[in-house]
């Protein structure tokens, strides 16, 4: 593409401004930071309009030779077309939630969150193997800065765990990357989604990758950093965790695991599908019994996850298409309801459920936020939600019957916990005399959560916005599984009558 | 423009209005608009219907716009409009718009009458959207749209804990059939590739007789289809065992029981299994199942209605029961008579429940009808119109000339007439669980008339009587179930109180559904279930046998005559305990105290599942947490590294504020150290 370096404009402009932020007065810092995140806003919404679904793979593409093999290579395909918009879209949100939530050393939280925004868009626009590694654990250092200086009572230890685990993660997938560019003698990853490495090597690449994006997703068992870092970052900080941290796991696996090992991924599809199928039921157990608001949405959130997972490695059409819907809707919608806890947080500084109650009596527009949201996240259709789980579940099924069983119990069981917590916090009366004081949303706080749920029904009712520009992409991932792609447990036999034996395995 | 489009449309934006704008347009202006949508919407259904009648329409289906593509998974917003949809869309539009009438005097009262009328119409589009349904996908977004509308009216009293419970648990079980809904939509789409209902009726016949493996099995193909869809309309219709959240539901306002948990949400099950008839033709099994669990709900939840003593509670189950008769029916392959039944039993139930309101309303919020008595000459009208009610519930008619009787008559006999006539094991014995069950409707139904209208009067002992004398009533529109009394002896007298007849927007609605109640049989039993005239409506919309209709008409004499035997002495049985001979009920319970006690508790269906589901999964949920999460992998996993590295103690007590940017600077330091090194080790 001629002309200007869009994508590199859109990581330059965050970065830049979050260097000027610093020496900025907290007011300056914060005006600064919501102009960036907008223009950010704007010019991902203005990549969207360019973007041609049906069009080259790579789109916007960059490349600026930097060392050796190593350059400053960038290009987005519509899977990371569409997480790119989903991180600008997100920032704007998280810069006016910390507006006044956030009266300690602002500048400097301002630079963390817009080089956080940096990191995170070069994660998405990457075409650089070792560029891609950078962006991806760079992105940790602001997020674990943000949980550790400007978190809760206990953020030391949460940041400490977040540390370790990613830590672990991350070693491994660097040598796995070293591994393929010494075989594939590229790090071009556009390449390498093509390249086909030898099966015993693939085996290994993938848990070497999986290590990392596991940890990410998070997949259980490797969940337990989750909780404890949103229970005690910032409002905006777990906004973003959920919303594009999260997405980080599973954007590693459509732009690596997939493509790249297909065999290697084929052979762990069972191992997949248990965690999954346990990621699902057990979350959402624990969930259930939290009595913190943040906790129980963070345990909803590896609930959510596992759907992305079970989508990802049906490894078909809908399963694909729908993780990333999935991915999409949990963005926003994990995201609205951590900025609902923020707004009672702000007011009364306490995330414990029993405190409140009756909020639909003070605050009846904030009760009805929250239960859009609380729907969506129920996966309510007409709502993004539905959109995501039903395609993801019905790839599942195409997969393994047994899985889609496992996975489907996750709508009674997200059901049931999101609704008490919903019933807890609006229904009722209110259990303190300072909850029933609370006033209902500023103006402020409503076009930080309107928007969202404005997004939520967008993707609920005409969802083809969002499969438009992932379709050809999809398709050709798809093309690119078809051999390894699971034949499923149905094999559909005609009766009597019908001699024509038909394996209704779906290769659509 | 299709009619349907405004039909189906006009109550979404009409909730719309109401419910963001009810704030500035007032109270007032919410109403009328949400009530005039309605009754547009009633206005173009009826000529549609008549349409169908006349046989002057074919089926049609009306484009939106597009909703998921997905590879070969296409699903489109779309209305379908076809015989089956007509009969829907007339009994939802006309019921609800007589509730929108009804609720303008019922709700007078309450502070937040647009939130309530902007629910009712939700509701109402959501239900449309259900029945106008082309694909199974947007069958289930109707589904849960009317599954959320009756959550939020559920709980539309959010302050009170015991509707929120029951708003809950709605849900919840609800999502429990949801779970075999949503399976089944993923095995149809597996097995035939499409979700739409055409397109799977139409391929279904030749899917008879295959196997398919689920979850470790080798089973029928459309047996395990069937039933996983069917587990969706059990949890919809409150089949057993997912028909706990019913009763409770009574928690709601009066009108929203009537318009929701009587005449239309809890029928989508049974129009479920009517719109994929043919499919489950396909399956022998599944249509056992769906007899089986039909007969069983009917027999089990007029146990319970017997004993109730809540006005609500014993109509609740007393529609348990009524959808229990749509679902043999439906299972005996009488698919024409369970929509019949459908049909007419929207307007005899609507009218109960509405009626129940006007006496609750009369009687300051009471619902326990050991303090009610004598009722029929303080408020006539409502005696008169739930006295034809219950004479169309129980059946009352003649099988001479050609017939003459209340809509249930026509309605109830030609189910019961259907089962013995499928001749098959299940239809048989639904046959006699169905005429028992007669005697005992007649037997609750009359009870509630003459526990409410008969006797001497038992006001006094009234809590709620009591707050309206002495004017120290905290919540108006408050409705009690019968556990707040238990206590109380029930002496008899008035109480100096005098209930009064309801306002007019209530008596309209009522005598309104009253002419439904007495002519829907008479007038319509030829659209939906005679061997000559009804195949010609249905035209293969619903897979109706003629055979299966011939051999109704022609069954013998005592066969026809059964349901009318046992509904007179259920009518016997509740004079003679009420009326003749007051004391009769209590004697008898003293002889059976521990039946009376089983039924009364509703046979301990949710203590049952209370221990077997909700006890073990909070205790799951604990052990998973603390066990698991933290016993476990926190323990053996981050803080077990620490350990084993020897700084654990060290990092956990001394780790300050301080030493977080050495951290993050040995992590961006570890960083670029190993970029660089990858990128020398690279060239």
């Amino acid at each position: 593409m001629i002309g200007l370096p869009l994508l590199t404009i859109l990581i330059a402009v965050p970065l830049i401004a979050g260097v000027i932020a610093l020496f900025l007065t907290p007011s300056g810092a914060r005006w600064l930071a919501l102009a960036a995140t907008l223009f950010d806003l704007l010019l991902g919404a203005y990549l969207w309009v360019l973007y041609d679904p049906n069009g080259a793979q790579w789109q916007f593409v960059e490349k600026l030779p930097i060392a050796g093999n190593f350059s400053w290579a960038l290009g987005i395909d519509g899977i990371a077309l569409v997480l790119l918009n989903l991180t600008t879209f997100l920032m704007p949100i998280c810069i006016g939630a910390s507006w006044r939530s956030i009266e300690r050393r602002v500048p400097e939280y301002m630079a963390a969150f817009l080089l956080m925004e940096a990191l995170m868009l070069g994660v998405f626009a990457a075409q650089d193997l070792f560029l891609f590694y950078v962006f991806f654990e760079g992105g940790l250092i602001p997020m674990y800065l943000i949980i550790g200086i400007w978190g809760g009572a206990e953020r030391i230890k949460a940041s400490y765990k977040f540390f370790l685990y990613t830590l672990l993660g991350s070693v491994l997938m660097l040598i796995a990357m070293l591994y393929m560019v010494g075989t594939a003698h590229t790090t071009s990853i556009p390449a390498l989604m093509a390249f086909n490495f030898s099966r015993e090597a693939q085996t290994w690449l993938f848990l070497a990758f999986l290590a990392s994006f596991a940890v990410k997703l998070p997949m259980w068992p490797v969940h337990t950093w989750l909780p404890d870092a949103h229970v005690q970052a910032p409002t905006a900080g777990s906004v973003i965790l959920a919303g594009v941290l999260l997405k980080l796991g599973g954007y590693g696996f459509v732009r690596f695991s997939l493509p790249m090992f297909p065999q290697g991924s084929a052979e762990f599809i069972p191992l997949m599908f248990v965690l999954s199928g346990i990621a699902v039921v057990y979350t959402s157990l624990v969930a259930l019994v939290q009595r913190d608001m943040k906790k129980l949405i963070a345990y909803s959130s590896v609930a959510h996850m596992a759907f992305v997972t079970f989508g990802l490695f049906a490894m078909n059409r809908q399963g694909i298409e729908g993780a990333m819907i999935v991915m999409l809707s949990h963005g926003l919608v994990s995201g609205a309801l951590f900025l609902c806890v923020g707004v009672i947080y702000d007011r009364l500084h306490t995330r414990e459920i029993a405190v409140y109650g009756g909020l639909s009596n003070n605050m009846p527009g904030y009760a009805l936020l929250f239960m859009v949201f609380t729907m969506a996240s129920v996966g309510l259709p007409g709502t993004s939600g539905f959109v995501g789980e039903f395609l993801s579940l019905i790839g599942t099924y195409q997969a393994s019957s047994w899985a889609a069983i496992a996975a489907t119990t996750g709508i009674i069981l997200g059901a049931a916990y999101m609704l008490w917590l919903y019933w807890r916090i609006a229904f009722g009366v209110a259990r303190t005399p300072e909850a029933a004081e609370m006033i209902d949303l500023s103006a402020r706080e409503w076009w930080l959560l309107a928007p969202i749920a404005l997004a939520v029904f967008w993707m609920g009712i005409y969802p083809e916005s969002f499969i438009r520009p992932i379709r050809n992409d999809v398709g050709r991932l798809v093309t690119r599984l078809d051999a390894v792609a699971p034949a499923g447990d149905s094999h559909l036999t005609l009766g009597e009558g019908a001699h024509a034996h038909m394996d209704m395995e779906v290769t659509h | 423009m299709h009619p349907v489009i405004f039909i189906v449309f006009l109550p979404l934006i009409a909730a719309i209005i109401a419910g963001l704008g009810g704030r500035w347009i007032g109270a007032t202006a919410a109403k009328v608009v949400t009530t005039g949508a309605l009754f547009i919407g009633a206005f173009l259904s009826w000529p549609l219907f008549f349409q169908y009648i006349g046989g002057h329409a074919d089926a049609v289906v009306v484009p939106v716009v597009t909703w998921i593509h997905s590879g070969t998974l296409t699903v489109d917003w779309a209305l379908r409009v076809d015989s089956l949809t007509a009969v829907m869309l007339v009994v939802v539009t006309t019921v609800s718009s007589l509730v929108h009438l009804y609720s303008w005097g019922y709700m007078e009262e309450d502070p937040s009458q647009a939130r309530f009328f902007a629910y009712l119409s939700l509701f109402s589009f959501a239900m449309l959207m259900l029945v106008t349904a082309d694909s199974l996908v947007q069958m289930f977004f109707g589904w849960e749209g009317v599954g959320l509308a009756s959550y939020l009216l559920i709980g539309f009293w959010y302050y009170k804990p015991s509707a929120n419970a029951a708003a809950l648990k709605a849900f919840v079980v609800n999502r429990v059939g949801d779970f075999g809904f949503s399976l089944g939509i993923f095995g149809t789409f597996l097995v035939f590739g499409t979700v739409s209902i055409p397109a799977i009726l139409h391929a279904a016949p030749g899917m008879a007789g295959s196997t398919i493996g689920f979850a470790g099995m080798r089973v029928g193909t459309m047996t395990v289809l069937c039933l996983l869809l069917f587990v969706g309309a059990m949890g919809k219709s409150a089949q057993l065992p997912l028909h706990t959240w019913l009763p409770d539901a009574m928690e709601g306002p009066t009108p929203v029981s009537a318009l929701i948990h009587a005449a239309t949400m809890v029928t989508a099950g049974v129009f479920m299994v009517c719109r994929l008839s043919p499919m489950f033709e396909t399956s022998p099994t599944a249509m056992h199942v769906v007899t089986w669990v039909g007969a069983i709900t009917c027999f089990v939840a007029a146990t319970v209605g017997c004993a109730q003593n809540d006005i609500k509670r014993v109509i609740a189950y007393s529609t348990c029961s009524q959808l229990g008769y749509m679902f043999f029916a439906a299972g005996s392959g009488a698919y024409g008579a369970a929509m019949f039944h459908l049909f007419t039993h929207a307007f005899f139930k609507a009218l109960l429940f509405l009626g129940a309101g006007s006496v609750i309303h009369a009687m300051h919020h009471e619902q326990d009808m050991r303090f009610y008595g004598d009722l029929r000459k303080q408020i006539p009208i409502t005696f008169w119109v739930m006295v034809i009610g219950t004479l169309a519930i129980t059946g009352v008619g003649l099988d001479v000339a050609g017939g003459i009787g209340f809509a249930g008559f026509w309605s109830k006999d030609a189910i019961i007439g259907s089962a013995w006539a499928s001749g098959s094991v299940p239809g048989v014995i639904a046959f006699w669980l169905g005429v028992l069950v007669a005697g005992m409707t007649s037997f609750y139904s009359w009870r509630l008339i003459f526990l409410t209208f008969f006797g001497e009067p038992r006001w006094a002992a009234s809590d709620h009587i009591q707050h309206a004398l002495h004017g120290d009533h905290d919540e108006p529109s408050e409705e009690h179930g019968d556990s707040a009394h238990d206590s109380h002896a029930a002496p008899t007298g008035t109480g100096g109180y005098h209930p009064h007849e309801s306002p007019l927007t209530m008596l309209v609605p009522i005598c309104l559904l009253a002419i439904g109640a007495l002519f829907a049989g008479q007038f319509f039993h030829a659209v939906f279930v005679n061997p000559e005239s009804a195949p010609h409506y249905w035209n293969g919309i619903i897979a109706f046998s003629r055979e299966l209709a011939e051999t109704v008409e022609s069954a013998s004499l005592w066969v026809k005559l059964a349901p009318t035997i046992a509904m007179l002495i259920g009518l016997w049985i509740a004079w003679n305990n009420y009326i003749r001979n007051p004391g009769a009920a209590g004697r008898l319970v003293a002889i059976f105290p521990g039946v009376y006690r089983f039924v009364l508790n509703k046979w301990y269906f949710d203590e049952l599942y209370d221990r077997i589901f909700i006890r073990p999964a909070l205790w799951l949920g604990r052990l998973f947490w603390h066990g698991g999460d933290e016993g476990t992998i926190d323990r053996f996993g981050p803080h077990g590294a620490a350990y084993a590295v020897g700084i654990g103690n060290r990092i956990t007590s001394r780790f300050q504020s301080g030493y977080l940017y050495s951290y993050a600077l040995v992590m961006l330091l570890g960083l670029i150290g190993a970029a660089t090194w990858a990128i020398w080790w690279a060239k």
